[in-house]
Protein backbone atom coordinates (compact mmCIF):
# COMPACT_ATOMS: atom_id res chain seq x y z
CA UNK A 1 0.00 0.00 0.00
CA UNK A 2 1.04 3.59 -0.49
CA UNK A 3 2.55 4.95 2.69
CA UNK A 4 0.42 7.69 4.21
CA UNK A 5 2.04 8.04 7.62
CA UNK A 6 4.64 10.76 8.09
CA UNK A 7 8.25 10.02 8.91
CA UNK A 8 9.10 12.38 11.74
CA UNK A 9 12.56 13.20 13.04
CA UNK A 10 13.73 13.84 9.50
CA UNK A 11 14.91 16.78 7.42
CA UNK A 12 12.44 18.24 4.92
CA UNK A 13 12.82 20.96 2.32
CA UNK A 14 10.65 23.86 3.44
CA UNK A 15 11.60 26.35 0.73
CA UNK A 16 14.27 27.48 -1.67
CA UNK A 17 16.71 29.89 -0.11
CA UNK A 18 15.57 32.62 -2.48
CA UNK A 19 12.01 32.30 -1.16
CA UNK A 20 13.05 33.12 2.39
CA UNK A 21 13.81 36.77 2.98
CA UNK A 22 12.78 39.83 4.94
CA UNK A 23 9.12 39.03 4.48
CA UNK A 24 7.45 36.15 6.28
CA UNK A 25 6.79 32.92 4.43
CA UNK A 26 4.28 30.38 5.74
CA UNK A 27 4.54 26.68 4.89
CA UNK A 28 2.73 23.70 6.41
CA UNK A 29 4.99 20.67 6.76
CA UNK A 30 3.77 17.39 8.25
CA UNK A 31 0.73 19.33 9.44
CA UNK A 32 2.96 21.82 11.30
CA UNK A 33 2.32 25.46 10.32
CA UNK A 34 5.79 26.96 10.04
CA UNK A 35 6.91 30.58 9.72
CA UNK A 36 10.14 31.23 7.84
CA UNK A 37 12.10 34.46 7.50
CA UNK A 38 15.63 35.81 7.52
CA UNK A 39 17.18 37.81 10.30
CA UNK A 40 18.97 41.02 9.40
CA UNK A 41 22.28 39.17 9.28
CA UNK A 42 20.83 36.76 6.66
CA UNK A 43 20.15 33.73 8.84
CA UNK A 44 17.04 31.70 7.95
CA UNK A 45 14.86 30.87 10.96
CA UNK A 46 11.79 28.67 11.35
CA UNK A 47 9.19 28.71 14.11
CA UNK A 48 5.54 27.93 14.73
CA UNK A 49 3.31 30.06 12.53
CA UNK A 50 0.68 30.66 15.19
CA UNK A 51 0.65 33.40 17.80
CA UNK A 52 0.40 31.84 21.27
CA UNK A 53 -2.38 34.30 22.13
CA UNK A 54 -5.24 33.67 19.69
CA UNK A 55 -3.46 31.58 17.05
CA UNK A 56 -3.29 34.26 14.38
CA UNK A 57 -0.78 33.23 11.66
CA UNK A 58 2.42 35.23 11.96
CA UNK A 59 3.04 34.77 8.25
CA UNK A 60 -0.19 36.59 7.37
CA UNK A 61 -0.57 40.32 6.93
CA UNK A 62 -0.79 42.54 8.91
CA UNK A 63 1.75 40.50 10.93
CA UNK A 64 5.16 41.92 10.05
CA UNK A 65 8.85 41.97 10.84
CA UNK A 66 10.53 44.68 12.90
CA UNK A 67 14.24 44.04 12.78
CA UNK A 68 14.75 40.40 13.72
CA UNK A 69 11.38 40.22 15.49
CA UNK A 70 7.96 39.27 14.20
CA UNK A 71 4.92 41.20 15.40
CA UNK A 72 1.53 39.51 15.35
CA UNK A 73 -0.88 41.50 13.22
CA UNK A 74 -3.84 40.80 15.50
CA UNK A 75 -2.85 42.05 19.00
CA UNK A 76 0.86 42.86 18.71
CA UNK A 77 2.49 39.94 20.53
CA UNK A 78 6.13 40.15 19.48
CA UNK A 79 8.64 37.30 19.18
CA UNK A 80 12.38 37.06 18.68
CA UNK A 81 14.06 34.69 16.21
CA UNK A 82 14.48 32.24 19.10
CA UNK A 83 10.68 32.09 19.43
CA UNK A 84 10.64 33.84 22.78
CA UNK A 85 7.90 36.42 23.25
CA UNK A 86 9.43 39.80 24.06
CA UNK A 87 6.36 42.04 24.11
CA UNK A 88 2.74 41.62 25.16
CA UNK A 89 0.28 44.47 24.61
CA UNK A 90 -0.54 46.73 27.58
CA UNK A 91 1.27 44.77 30.27
CA UNK A 92 4.77 44.38 31.68
CA UNK A 93 4.67 40.71 32.59
CA UNK A 94 5.30 38.25 29.77
CA UNK A 95 3.79 34.84 30.54
CA UNK A 96 6.44 32.14 30.86
CA UNK A 97 4.68 29.99 28.29
CA UNK A 98 4.64 32.75 25.68
CA UNK A 99 7.13 31.06 23.41
CA UNK A 100 6.91 29.74 19.87
CA UNK A 101 8.30 26.35 19.05
CA UNK A 102 11.37 26.70 16.83
CA UNK A 103 12.65 24.24 14.25
CA UNK A 104 16.28 23.43 13.41
CA UNK A 105 17.26 24.86 10.01
CA UNK A 106 20.03 23.96 7.58
CA UNK A 107 20.52 25.93 4.39
CA UNK A 108 22.25 23.75 1.84
CA UNK A 109 22.38 23.34 -1.94
CA UNK A 110 19.84 26.16 -2.48
CA UNK A 111 17.29 24.53 -0.16
CA UNK A 112 16.13 25.58 3.31
CA UNK A 113 15.82 22.31 5.21
CA UNK A 114 13.75 22.12 8.38
CA UNK A 115 13.93 19.30 10.92
CA UNK A 116 10.50 18.05 11.94
CA UNK A 117 10.52 15.87 15.00
CA UNK A 118 10.42 15.43 18.72
CA UNK A 119 14.17 15.21 19.21
CA UNK A 120 17.11 17.26 17.94
CA UNK A 121 18.89 16.22 14.73
CA UNK A 122 22.27 15.97 16.47
CA UNK A 123 24.91 15.40 13.81
CA UNK A 124 22.39 14.19 11.21
CA UNK A 125 22.52 16.46 8.16
CA UNK A 126 20.24 16.57 5.12
CA UNK A 127 21.36 14.64 2.02
CA UNK A 128 23.20 16.63 -0.64
CA UNK A 129 22.33 17.94 -4.10
CA UNK A 130 25.52 19.91 -4.82
CA UNK A 131 24.86 20.51 -8.53
CA UNK A 132 22.19 23.06 -7.68
CA UNK A 133 24.81 25.54 -6.47
CA UNK A 134 27.82 24.38 -8.47
CA UNK A 135 29.44 26.90 -10.85
CA UNK A 136 29.87 24.01 -13.28
CA UNK A 137 26.11 23.67 -13.67
CA UNK A 138 23.23 25.94 -14.66
CA UNK A 139 20.02 25.34 -12.74
CA UNK A 140 16.34 26.11 -13.21
CA UNK A 141 13.85 25.29 -10.49
CA UNK A 142 10.33 25.66 -9.18
CA UNK A 143 7.73 24.26 -6.81
CA UNK A 144 4.24 23.06 -7.58
CA UNK A 145 1.69 22.32 -4.84
CA UNK A 146 0.19 18.87 -5.18
CA UNK A 147 -3.24 17.98 -3.81
CA UNK A 148 -2.28 14.39 -3.21
CA UNK A 149 -0.57 12.29 -0.55
CA UNK A 150 3.21 12.31 -0.80
CA UNK A 151 3.39 8.56 -1.38
CA UNK A 152 1.83 9.02 -4.79
CA UNK A 153 4.68 11.30 -5.84
CA UNK A 154 7.24 8.80 -4.51
CA UNK A 155 5.60 6.04 -6.55
CA UNK A 156 5.57 8.30 -9.60
CA UNK A 157 9.23 9.24 -9.43
CA UNK A 158 10.55 5.77 -8.63
CA UNK A 159 8.96 4.33 -11.78
CA UNK A 160 9.92 6.43 -14.78
CA UNK A 161 8.23 4.11 -17.27
CA UNK A 162 5.29 6.48 -16.91
CA UNK A 163 7.28 9.03 -18.92
CA UNK A 164 6.39 7.15 -22.10
CA UNK A 165 2.68 7.60 -21.55
CA UNK A 166 2.18 10.66 -19.35
CA UNK A 167 5.03 12.77 -20.72
CA UNK A 168 5.16 11.77 -24.39
CA UNK A 169 6.36 14.67 -26.53
CA UNK A 170 8.44 16.06 -23.65
CA UNK A 171 10.65 13.48 -21.94
CA UNK A 172 8.95 10.20 -22.82
CA UNK A 173 9.88 7.90 -25.68
CA UNK A 174 8.94 4.24 -26.25
CA UNK A 175 12.34 3.03 -25.05
CA UNK A 176 11.79 4.22 -21.47
CA UNK A 177 8.90 1.85 -20.85
CA UNK A 178 10.55 -0.92 -22.88
CA UNK A 179 13.90 -1.01 -21.09
CA UNK A 180 14.34 -3.24 -18.01
CA UNK A 181 15.53 -1.66 -14.77
CA UNK A 182 17.97 -2.68 -12.10
CA UNK A 183 17.22 -1.89 -8.46
CA UNK A 184 19.47 -1.67 -5.44
CA UNK A 185 18.63 -0.95 -1.84
CA UNK A 186 21.41 0.05 0.52
CA UNK A 187 19.93 -0.77 3.91
CA UNK A 188 22.80 0.81 5.83
CA UNK A 189 22.54 4.15 4.04
CA UNK A 190 18.76 3.98 3.57
CA UNK A 191 18.99 4.71 -0.16
CA UNK A 192 17.09 3.22 -3.11
CA UNK A 193 18.81 3.12 -6.51
CA UNK A 194 16.92 2.43 -9.74
CA UNK A 195 18.72 2.42 -13.07
CA UNK A 196 17.56 2.24 -16.64
CA UNK A 197 20.24 2.35 -19.33
CA UNK A 198 18.96 2.74 -22.88
CA UNK A 199 21.65 1.98 -25.48
CA UNK A 200 19.82 3.26 -28.55
CA UNK A 201 16.82 5.48 -27.95
CA UNK A 202 14.93 8.29 -29.60
CA UNK A 203 15.93 11.69 -28.27
CA UNK A 204 12.89 13.37 -26.69
CA UNK A 205 12.34 17.10 -27.31
CA UNK A 206 13.46 17.94 -23.74
CA UNK A 207 16.99 16.79 -24.59
CA UNK A 208 17.04 17.36 -28.37
CA UNK A 209 16.19 21.04 -28.01
CA UNK A 210 18.53 21.66 -25.09
CA UNK A 211 21.58 19.70 -26.31
CA UNK A 212 21.21 20.10 -30.07
CA UNK A 213 21.53 16.35 -30.63
CA UNK A 214 19.72 15.42 -33.85
CA UNK A 215 19.93 11.63 -33.93
CA UNK A 216 19.43 8.74 -31.57
CA UNK A 217 20.99 8.68 -28.14
CA UNK A 218 22.38 6.60 -25.38
CA UNK A 219 20.21 7.58 -22.41
CA UNK A 220 20.97 6.61 -18.83
CA UNK A 221 18.58 7.23 -15.97
CA UNK A 222 20.13 6.59 -12.58
CA UNK A 223 17.80 7.32 -9.68
CA UNK A 224 19.02 7.82 -6.15
CA UNK A 225 16.23 8.25 -3.61
CA UNK A 226 17.07 9.34 -0.10
CA UNK A 227 13.80 8.88 1.73
CA UNK A 228 11.78 10.59 2.82
CA UNK A 229 12.47 13.86 0.99
CA UNK A 230 15.27 13.94 -1.57
CA UNK A 231 15.15 12.35 -5.02
CA UNK A 232 18.00 12.61 -7.50
CA UNK A 233 17.87 11.56 -11.15
CA UNK A 234 21.30 11.44 -12.75
CA UNK A 235 20.52 11.70 -16.45
CA UNK A 236 23.28 11.01 -19.02
CA UNK A 237 22.63 11.77 -22.69
CA UNK A 238 25.09 11.07 -25.52
CA UNK A 239 24.85 10.42 -29.26
CA UNK A 240 24.82 6.70 -30.01
CA UNK A 241 28.39 5.52 -30.50
CA UNK A 242 29.93 8.01 -28.07
CA UNK A 243 32.59 6.62 -25.72
CA UNK A 244 31.40 5.61 -22.24
CA UNK A 245 32.64 7.41 -19.12
CA UNK A 246 36.33 6.93 -18.36
CA UNK A 247 37.45 4.90 -15.36
CA UNK A 248 38.31 8.12 -13.54
CA UNK A 249 34.70 9.30 -13.92
CA UNK A 250 35.31 11.92 -16.60
CA UNK A 251 32.67 11.84 -19.31
CA UNK A 252 33.34 14.62 -21.78
CA UNK A 253 31.37 13.05 -24.64
CA UNK A 254 28.04 13.16 -22.82
CA UNK A 255 25.57 15.75 -21.59
CA UNK A 256 24.60 15.50 -17.95
CA UNK A 257 21.39 16.68 -16.34
CA UNK A 258 20.78 16.34 -12.63
CA UNK A 259 17.05 16.36 -11.96
CA UNK A 260 16.33 16.94 -8.29
CA UNK A 261 13.01 16.65 -6.49
CA UNK A 262 12.22 17.38 -2.88
CA UNK A 263 9.06 15.62 -1.78
CA UNK A 264 7.73 17.43 1.28
CA UNK A 265 4.45 16.26 2.80
CA UNK A 266 2.26 19.17 3.78
CA UNK A 267 -0.88 17.44 5.04
CA UNK A 268 -2.22 13.90 4.66
CA UNK A 269 -3.42 14.75 1.17
CA UNK A 270 -1.20 17.60 -0.01
CA UNK A 271 2.47 17.81 -0.88
CA UNK A 272 5.06 20.36 -1.94
CA UNK A 273 6.66 19.20 -5.19
CA UNK A 274 10.01 21.02 -5.39
CA UNK A 275 11.82 20.42 -8.69
CA UNK A 276 15.15 21.53 -10.10
CA UNK A 277 17.04 20.77 -13.31
CA UNK A 278 20.81 21.32 -13.34
CA UNK A 279 22.82 20.91 -16.56
CA UNK A 280 26.53 20.87 -17.34
CA UNK A 281 26.19 22.35 -20.85
CA UNK A 282 25.07 25.64 -22.41
CA UNK A 283 25.66 27.22 -19.02
CA UNK A 284 25.15 30.80 -20.16
CA UNK A 285 22.41 30.19 -22.72
CA UNK A 286 19.25 31.80 -21.37
CA UNK A 287 17.17 30.26 -24.14
CA UNK A 288 18.15 26.79 -22.96
CA UNK A 289 17.34 27.78 -19.38
CA UNK A 290 13.94 29.12 -20.41
CA UNK A 291 13.20 26.02 -22.46
CA UNK A 292 14.17 23.58 -19.69
CA UNK A 293 12.26 25.60 -17.08
CA UNK A 294 9.09 25.69 -19.18
CA UNK A 295 9.39 22.05 -20.27
CA UNK A 296 10.07 20.63 -16.82
CA UNK A 297 7.30 22.70 -15.27
CA UNK A 298 4.94 21.35 -17.92
CA UNK A 299 6.06 17.81 -17.11
CA UNK A 300 5.61 18.40 -13.37
CA UNK A 301 2.14 19.83 -13.96
CA UNK A 302 1.25 16.74 -16.01
CA UNK A 303 2.19 14.68 -12.94
CA UNK A 304 0.27 17.05 -10.66
CA UNK A 305 -2.89 16.70 -12.75
CA UNK A 306 -2.63 12.91 -12.82
CA UNK A 307 -1.80 12.54 -9.13
CA UNK A 308 -4.53 14.95 -8.05
CA UNK A 309 -6.98 12.75 -9.94
CA UNK A 310 -5.49 9.61 -8.40
CA UNK A 311 -5.79 11.10 -4.91
CA UNK A 312 -9.50 11.67 -5.44
CA UNK A 313 -9.94 8.09 -6.62
CA UNK A 314 -7.95 6.51 -3.80
CA UNK A 315 -9.53 8.68 -1.12
CA UNK A 316 -12.94 7.40 -2.18
CA UNK A 317 -11.92 3.73 -2.08
CA UNK A 318 -11.88 1.32 0.86
CA UNK A 319 -8.79 1.28 3.08
CA UNK A 320 -7.43 -1.88 1.52
CA UNK A 321 -8.05 -1.23 -2.14
CA UNK A 322 -6.53 -3.61 -4.63
CA UNK A 323 -3.60 -2.79 -6.85
CA UNK A 324 -1.19 -4.85 -8.88
CA UNK A 325 2.58 -4.51 -8.75
CA UNK A 326 4.75 -5.67 -11.66
CA UNK A 327 8.44 -5.57 -12.52
CA UNK A 328 8.56 -1.80 -13.12
CA UNK A 329 7.46 -1.30 -9.50
CA UNK A 330 10.45 -3.02 -7.91
CA UNK A 331 12.07 0.26 -6.86
CA UNK A 332 8.81 1.84 -5.77
CA UNK A 333 8.06 -1.14 -3.53
CA UNK A 334 11.48 -0.73 -1.91
CA UNK A 335 10.81 2.97 -1.31
CA UNK A 336 7.44 2.21 0.27
CA UNK A 337 9.09 -0.24 2.65
CA UNK A 338 11.79 2.20 3.73
CA UNK A 339 9.21 4.97 4.22
CA UNK A 340 6.95 2.70 6.27
CA UNK A 341 9.89 1.78 8.46
CA UNK A 342 10.87 5.43 8.92
CA UNK A 343 7.27 6.32 9.75
CA UNK A 344 7.19 3.57 12.33
CA UNK A 345 4.34 1.77 10.66
CA UNK A 346 6.28 -1.34 9.68
CA UNK A 347 9.04 -3.36 11.34
CA UNK A 348 12.37 -3.48 9.53
CA UNK A 349 11.87 -6.90 8.01
CA UNK A 350 8.29 -6.53 6.81
CA UNK A 351 7.63 -6.14 3.12
CA UNK A 352 5.36 -3.34 2.04
CA UNK A 353 3.21 -4.18 -0.89
CA UNK B 1 23.76 2.91 -10.39
CA UNK B 2 26.87 1.79 -12.19
CA UNK B 3 29.75 -0.57 -11.66
CA UNK B 4 31.73 2.07 -9.81
CA UNK B 5 28.96 2.73 -7.32
CA UNK B 6 28.17 -0.93 -6.81
CA UNK B 7 31.79 -1.59 -5.95
CA UNK B 8 31.70 1.18 -3.38
CA UNK B 9 28.74 -0.49 -1.71
CA UNK B 10 30.39 -3.92 -1.53
CA UNK B 11 30.26 -5.43 1.94
CA UNK B 12 27.22 -3.43 2.96
CA UNK B 13 23.68 -4.59 3.57
CA UNK B 14 22.63 -4.23 -0.03
CA UNK B 15 19.86 -5.95 -1.93
CA UNK B 16 20.17 -6.08 -5.73
CA UNK B 17 17.43 -6.87 -8.21
CA UNK B 18 18.18 -7.23 -11.91
CA UNK B 19 15.48 -7.54 -14.53
CA UNK B 20 16.84 -10.24 -16.83
CA UNK B 21 16.96 -8.83 -20.39
CA UNK B 22 14.56 -10.41 -22.81
CA UNK B 23 12.51 -12.02 -20.06
CA UNK B 24 9.90 -11.07 -17.48
CA UNK B 25 12.05 -12.48 -14.68
CA UNK B 26 13.74 -10.66 -11.82
CA UNK B 27 17.03 -11.89 -10.39
CA UNK B 28 17.36 -11.10 -6.69
CA UNK B 29 20.64 -11.05 -4.76
CA UNK B 30 20.74 -10.82 -0.98
CA UNK B 31 23.67 -9.28 0.88
CA UNK B 32 24.35 -12.76 2.30
CA UNK B 33 25.11 -14.11 -1.17
CA UNK B 34 21.83 -15.94 -1.73
CA UNK B 35 20.29 -15.52 -5.16
CA UNK B 36 16.95 -16.42 -6.65
CA UNK B 37 14.75 -15.59 -9.63
CA UNK B 38 11.16 -14.37 -9.44
CA UNK B 39 8.31 -13.25 -11.65
CA UNK B 40 6.61 -11.10 -9.03
CA UNK B 41 8.35 -8.20 -7.25
CA UNK B 42 6.10 -8.52 -4.19
CA UNK B 43 7.08 -12.16 -3.68
CA UNK B 44 10.68 -11.20 -4.41
CA UNK B 45 10.74 -8.60 -1.64
CA UNK B 46 9.10 -11.05 0.77
CA UNK B 47 11.95 -13.46 0.10
CA UNK B 48 14.74 -10.87 0.31
CA UNK B 49 13.41 -9.40 3.54
CA UNK B 50 12.85 -12.85 4.97
CA UNK B 51 16.62 -13.25 5.28
CA UNK B 52 18.01 -15.61 6.50
CA UNK B 53 15.06 -17.91 5.96
CA UNK B 54 15.62 -19.90 2.78
CA UNK B 55 18.76 -17.98 1.90
CA UNK B 56 21.36 -20.48 0.82
CA UNK B 57 24.46 -18.85 -0.70
CA UNK B 58 25.04 -19.84 -4.27
CA UNK B 59 23.97 -19.26 -7.84
CA UNK B 60 20.38 -18.38 -8.51
CA UNK B 61 18.01 -21.26 -8.62
CA UNK B 62 15.80 -20.97 -11.68
CA UNK B 63 12.64 -21.31 -9.66
CA UNK B 64 9.25 -20.13 -10.58
CA UNK B 65 7.58 -17.68 -8.31
CA UNK B 66 5.50 -19.54 -5.72
CA UNK B 67 2.80 -16.91 -5.92
CA UNK B 68 0.53 -15.73 -8.72
CA UNK B 69 1.57 -12.64 -10.63
CA UNK B 70 -1.31 -10.66 -9.17
CA UNK B 71 -1.42 -10.10 -5.45
CA UNK B 72 -3.65 -8.23 -3.08
CA UNK B 73 -1.70 -5.28 -1.82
Amino acid sequence: MIVTEFARNQWYVAAYGHEVGRRQLGRTILNEPILLYRTEDGRAVAMADRCVHRRFPLSESPSHLVGDRVVCGYHGFTYGPDGVCVAVPAQQRIPRTARLRTFPVVEQDSFVWVWIGDREPGDVLPPRAPWLVSPDYATVCGMEPLNARYGLLVDNLLDLSHETYLHGGYIGTPEVAETPITTEVDEDAGVVYVSRHMDDAACPPFYAESTGIKGRITRWQDIEYHPPCLYLLHSRIAPVGSPPPADDGTDSHAFHVEVVYAITPSTENSTYDFWAVARDFALDDEKVSDFLRDSNRTVVLQDVTALNTLEQVIAAEPDRYQELSVNIDTGGLAARRLLARMAGSAPAQTAVR
Amino acid sequence: MNARDSGARAGRTVYRIRWLPGTDRLHASCFCGAEREFEDPVVLWDWLLGHPEGHLPGPAAAQDSPAPAAALV
